[in-house]
């Protein structure tokens, strides 16, 4: 019996590590490949095996670094910009929502909900955003249009703050004198951190790893993220050399190592991510599981 | 009388007043685009702006399904969208209850961890790892295994018969582990009670899971199929025309209706039939979230989502 228990313990891991090497495999070949040799990667294709060590990649996406710098820059500040407006408007809206004495709650939460249920679709907001509100190159096209990320995240935290919340604590707090704004930032803010953290979390990735706006919105590479940028690099390497806004970068295009260059790019952009992932990894799964079962 | 409504309104202004941000961006980011469905119904000419453009009527609608191309998205958008459905569901919930039969704490966590990593990465960078197995000449596949085996190297993006296969491998790669988190956290969640009592009656792993797991996850997998499937006219966009490389050959294949929707509003500048794709996805999509929900109403009413 216990033998048989082991037995299945194994099958089990060996699963999970298969799975496991599945998820990971596509990112070693990027890691492996983008420090290969440019002449070795035409030869014998990306592999999984290094059979060559270059940094020639890295040098040549370093030497050119205006681009990616400034894409890097863009990116921060837009997800830090929209993260904390994204999650400053959705507390305004989810605390009233939660307040089971809130008059015409209902009604108000039913005009959140319903945006949910029903929308516009691309082309209205895409005329709206750029023919009457002219965001079509400018940074607001970045932040804006996803700034609510749709009403689900109020939802999720009217529903957290209505549970964990006793209303006898808001009740005290009357009392005792303090009017709703001292409420909110004494009292519904401190107790809610928790989902907060996993609000930003989740926003954060979000802005982060968008590049649906800057396809949508930018034609101008002054405003690109480092996702716009790879997704303008996948069609078209030469994006990371044009010169539009960093000075004079008189590159030889032949001498540019494109195969590996390529791999380390992406390189570039995921790493930010993988590496702050770990950390908050718990938060991650909270977020997920949170925002899923019930909404 | 006035005064009264006045005075038990009055300690609720701030409440109002923080309301109204988040308002405003709804009404301005959702309830105009949504007024904004009658450009279906124009023919938009943006020198007279759209509210004074000329009506057309159910021209944009006609002209749509007079085309072959209204089939093919529909047709792809569904078809994808229940091969996700099926497969991811049964890959997530097998791998939440294998999650749960291991007994190794380090060994959960560390699975955990991984399996959600693909979820955090944005489609580019996963055109990016896509275009590193296949690219026709430098591709880990063409070369590291057809190659081995004396095989020919086979041009992926142009060949369309790959390309079903290929776009459910990477939405599995890439939401599986999301998904099984979430019903492992609903495995973990089932009462331990009825565990003891399976195992007390002698119950063996497979009748505990088949008896006792399988039920308690019930709920969870209704609300989350039905939700799937009150998207199912919806499709991940980055998943559908950046994985594929926006590849012409595979047109066919890898169309849906978003793709469809920002291809004739951006490419072929053809805003009429665009907009008309886009209201027919609105529009069935609405349908099917309320009948998804009438449904799990009458199943089980402690489900529904309203």
């Amino acid at each position: 019996m216990v033998e048989k228990n082991n037995r299945f313990q194994i099958v089990v891991h060996f699963i999970m590590i298969l799975l496991c090497v599945f998820c990971l495999f596509p990112f070693l070949l990027l890691v492996v490949s983008s420090f290969a040799d440019e002449q070795q990667l035409i030869r014998d294709g990306y592999t999984i095996i290094p059979k060559s060590f270059s940094t020639a990649a890295y040098d040549y996406i370093f030497r050119n670094a205006a681009t990616i710098f400034r894409a890097y820059g863009t990116t921060i500040m837009v997800t830090v910009i929209g993260t904390v407006m994204n999650i400053v408007l959705t507390t305004l809206l989810a605390y009233p929502l939660s307040r089971k004495d809130l008059p015409h709650r209902n009604v108000w939460s039913f005009l959140v909900f319903f945006t949910m249920l029903f929308n516009g679709g691309l082309v209205p907001s895409y005329i709206m955003w750029t023919q009457y509100f002219h965001i079509k190159n400018t940074y607001a096209a970045l932040i804006v249009p996803g700034l609510m990320m749709g009403a689900f995240y109020v939802i999720m935290m009217r529903t957290n703050l209505s549970q964990n919340i006793p209303e006898e604590v808001l009740e005290a707090a009357r009392i005792d004198g303090a009017g709703e704004w001292r409420i909110l930032g004494r009292i519904v803010v401190p107790m809610s951190l928790p989902i907060i953290a996993t609000l930003l979390l989740l926003v954060g990735l979000a802005y982060w790893n968008d590049w649906t706006n800057g396809l949508y919105y930018l034609t101008n590479k002054k405003f690109y993220t480092i996702q716009v940028l790879l997704n303008a690099m996948l069609q078209d390497l030469q994006v990371l050399l044009s010169s539009s806004f960093s000075g004079a970068s008189n590159v030889d295009v032949s001498s540019m190592p494109s195969t590996s260059i390529k791999m380390a790019i992406a390189v570039v952009g995921a790493i930010p991510v993988l590496c702050i992932y770990p950390f908050f990894q718990k938060y991650f799964v909270k977020g997920i599981t949170v925002g899923a079962v019930k909404g | 009388m006035k005064k009264g409504i006045f005075q038990r309104h009055r300690r609720f202004i701030p409440l109002y007043l923080m309301m109204i941000p988040g308002f405003l961006y709804l009404f301005i980011n959702n309830y105009i685009p949504m007024a904004g469905i009658i450009i279906a119904f124009k023919q938009v000419n943006f020198r007279l702006g759209i509210l004074k453009s000329p009506w057309v009527g159910l021209n944009n609608f006609t002209y749509l399904f007079r085309t072959n191309d209204a089939w093919t998205i529909t047709r792809n958008t569904i078809l994808y969208n229940v091969a996700f459905i099926v497969l991811g569901t049964i890959m997530a919930i097998v791998l939440a209850i294998l999650l749960n039969e291991l007994k190794s704490k380090m060994g959960k966590k560390v699975y955990q961890t991984v399996i959600l990593v693909p979820y955090l990465i944005s489609m580019v960078v996963v055109s990016y790892l896509v275009n590193a197995l296949l690219a026709t000449e430098t591709g880990f596949i063409n070369n590291s295994i057809i190659g081995v085996f004396g095989g020919a190297p086979v041009s992926w993006y142009s060949t369309p018969k790959y390309w079903p296969v290929i776009l459910v491998l990477v939405f599995l790669w890439k939401n599986f582990g999301y998904q099984s988190i979430i019903y492992y956290a609903s495995v973990v969640g089932l009462d331990a009670g009825l565990y003891e009592a399976a195992a007390i009656d002698g119950a063996t792993r497979w009748q505990r899971i088949i008896h006792v797991t399988l039920p308690g996850l019930k709920p969870t997998i209704i609300t989350l199929v039905l939700m799937s499937i009150g998207r199912i006219f919806y499709s991940d966009f980055g998943l559908f025309y950046q994985v594929p490389m926006d590849s012409g050959p595979l047109i066919n294949i890898t169309n849906t209706i978003d793709t469809y929707v920002y291809r004739g509003l951006m490419q072929s500048n053809n805003i009429g039939m665009s907009s008309a794709a886009g209201v027919y996805q609105s529009l069935v999509g609405c349908a099917l979230v309320l009948l998804a929900n009438f449904i799990v109403n009458k199943v089980s009413k402690e489900d529904a989502l309203f």
